[in-house]
């Protein structure tokens, strides 16, 4: 099984500086614990302590964005093409303040 | 050093007016490694928020994937304030994620004057740089407000300056 995975410039560092690289798993759980085995510490960058997709990290499966697959546990099949992009974001206020304000 | 087409910035700029009081975003395209912004894409603001703003998901893979087909890059990534200083804040900075790319700020809390300064933010460093216009337009009427020859800061006896 192999799934095509797309490294923004940004997390290059940790893949030797290839921008697509192999990797294999039946969910996107599965496919960043390979990944991470293969290049120590991506995965970091990319799941929170509590263990879910960071909220500023974009993962496409093929056309999708993961959030509205299940996140981590989108599907995955041999042969689709995995994105990562780091959202791009920002603002006047900080976001503890913000969050504050909306509530 | 920021070097910018004065066309492209007035289309920024006026992307951060229409927008406004809602920060705008987007990006500015060229190829890559020549640090030359040449495609302007403003890119909708998914936040629709006045004190923050997020590119849309999809949109971004869109565009991104469109990069990557023609070989370019994010040069320039903007976005605007619309109520504080045309400075990256701290969550500006620890978003920060394309480190090649010139960060444009655009105030908009002045309504007759638009604030834009341009920076790099590296690993949580900001450093500001100058903006240098290109093809800026030259008024014809422009010595009209001068006596000939001369203009506010210097007074030409000879009058060489051209007319």
């Amino acid at each position: 099984m192999a799934i095509e995975v797309r490294i923004p410039t940004i997390l290059r560092s940790y893949t030797g500086g290839q921008k697509a690289v192999e990797g294999a798993g039946d969910t996107v759980a599965e496919l960043l614990a390979d990944l991470d085995a293969k290049f120590p510490g991506l995965r970091a960058r990319l799941i929170t302590a509590d263990g879910g997709l960071h909220r500023f990290v974009n993962v496409y499966v093929n056309d999708e964005d993961v959030r509205f697959l299940g996140s981590l546990d989108a599907k995955l099949n041999d042969g689709d093409s995995v994105t990562i992009l780091p959202a791009v974001a920002g603002g006047a206020f900080a976001f503890a303040a913000a969050a504050a304000l909306r509530s | 050093m920021l070097t910018l087409d004065a066309a492209i910035l007035d289309a920024i700029v006026a992307h951060a007016r229409r927008d406004h009081p809602d920060e705008a975003c987007g990006i500015v395209a060229g190829p890559v490694g020549t640090d030359t912004p040449a495609r302007h894409i403003p890119m909708d603001n998914a936040e629709r928020s006045s004190t923050f703003y997020r590119f849309d998901s999809m949109e971004q893979l869109r565009v991104w994937r469109e990069m990557d087909d023609r070989d370019e890059e994010p040069v320039v990534i903007y976005h605007s304030h619309t109520a504080t200083e045309a400075h990256p804040s701290r969550t500006d900075v620890s978003l920060a994620s394309e480190p090649a790319a010139h960060y444009l700020l655009v105030s908009t809390r002045d309504p007759e004057v638009t604030e834009v300064r341009s920076y790099r933010i590296v690993d949580g460093a900001v450093t500001e740089e100058p903006v240098r216009l290109v093809n800026a337009p030259v008024d014809p009427h422009a010595v009209q407000h001068y006596l000939f020859g001369q203009n506010p800061t210097t007074v030409d006896y000879e009058c060489r300056a051209a007319s």
